[in-house]
């Protein structure tokens, strides 16, 4: 899932200042599972604004919506009626999300309240980790299932790097080396001759070379 | 307003396990505590949320008090754990919005600690009438001006 964090209610206030009225837009979907945008975030941060502007001698009116996706048309339109009734929206949603709010609503402004920070999941409660790069080539069924370019802190393709110590990273010590884990990974599932090969060098083309990256489904279109 | 004759409105969420109890124990023994907290009771301070919080200082409380079970002890295993963790993390949001964070304040007693109970509202009534008014609540409260 995507994972976000908040921005600090100082500066979200900076963001929406010039506005009377603005509408915290929330998402049901990844955000609300990494407790960042969903239903209840938006109770806290409304709040949260609404003190703070009252403080700062603002005249600010927050209204509060969540809706299930901020990335689908289908949902978007039932923040419609909501969007229209205030100058502003504060997307609690990922990147994607505001963005997508920002396409179909063209005379409000919209905003970010977040931070969209990686793919990742939840490692333990409380805790979340970024798993994907999205690279646009999935390198995973040669190292096992852990991928080295999220999770060695140089990506290396051919690894492990010689400055590992244990099984910690050279770079930050609190973290496993990737390198090790892979390594254990193959072991463990039989593949260790996985890694007498050596790898060439990524295409990068995939990732985010280029501007932005769409994929076409023919199949799939009207 | 002084301090003197300031007189705070302080919500307390008390866990029905052990600081209600000892609120009511309180009130048997004949133990005087100031009559600026009102009480709500609460299944186990585990099910108290940020936006709890949050509403009741949007709402005007002057202070926040919330009171669960001794560390260890509580009823369902680690609920007042979990409410102290969203107490400082709401603690620190009502710094960012520019609320003293001494106006929440988390404290732990068992069913039979009425005395200490009285002490600890004793004391929260006096940190809040140091503090003054909230400052949500100084030119009206954001609920009452909603109502306007």
């Amino acid at each position: 899932m995507i994972v976000a964090q908040r921005k600090s209610i100082p500066n979200l206030l900076e963001i929406v200042k010039n506005h009377e009225k603005i509408l915290v837009l929330g998402c049901g979907t990844c955000v609300t599972v990494c407790l960042a945008g969903g239903q209840r975030e938006v109770s806290i941060i409304a709040s949260a604004l609404r003190m703070a502007a009252k403080l700062k001698g603002l005249h600010l009116q927050v209204e509060e919506l969540t809706i299930e996706r901020q990335c689908d048309n289908v949902f978007i339109e039932q923040a419609a009626e909501a969007i229209e009734r205030n100058d502003a929206v504060l997307s609690l949603g990922c990147g994607a999300g505001v963005q997508a709010i920002a396409e179909r609503y063209t005379n409000k402004p919209v905003y970010a309240g977040l931070d969209t920070t990686f793919i990742g999941i939840l490692e333990e409660r409380g805790i979340w980790m970024e798993k994907c790069a999205a690279c646009g080539e999935c390198v995973l069924d040669q190292y096992g299932g852990i991928c080295p370019i999220t999770r060695c802190a140089k990506r290396m393709l051919n690894g492990p790097c010689s400055s590992s110590r244990e099984d910690r990273c050279e770079v930050n010590p609190e973290r496993q080396c990737a390198w090790q884990l892979i390594y254990q990974r193959l072991k463990d599932i039989g593949q260790l001759d996985r890694l007498r090969a050596v790898k060439p060098p990524k295409n990068w083309n995939h990732s985010q070379d280029g501007g932005y990256r769409t994929i076409v489904r023919e199949d799939h279109r009207i | 307003m002084t301090p003197e004759t300031f007189e705070p409105k302080i919500l307390a969420f008390c866990c029905h396990y052990c600081a209600y109890s000892s609120a009511d124990l309180a009130g048997s023994m004949r133990i005087q505590y100031p009559p600026n907290v009102r009480i709500v009771r609460t299944p186990c301070t585990g099910r108290l949320e940020t936006e709890y919080f949050m509403k009741a200082f949007e709402n005007g409380a002057d202070g926040v008090l919330v009171a669960g079970c001794l560390e260890g002890g509580c009823h369902f295993v680690e609920g007042n754990l979990c409410a102290k963790r969203r107490v400082n993390y709401t603690r620190e949001m009502l710094e960012e919005i520019g609320i003293e964070k001494e106006r929440l304040r988390m404290v732990n007693v068992s069913a039979a600690m009425a005395r200490p109970l009285a002490d600890v509202i004793i004391d929260m009534v006096k940190t809040v009438r140091k503090l003054g008014p909230s400052p949500i609540k100084r030119n009206g409260s954001l609920k009452q001006e909603s109502r306007k």
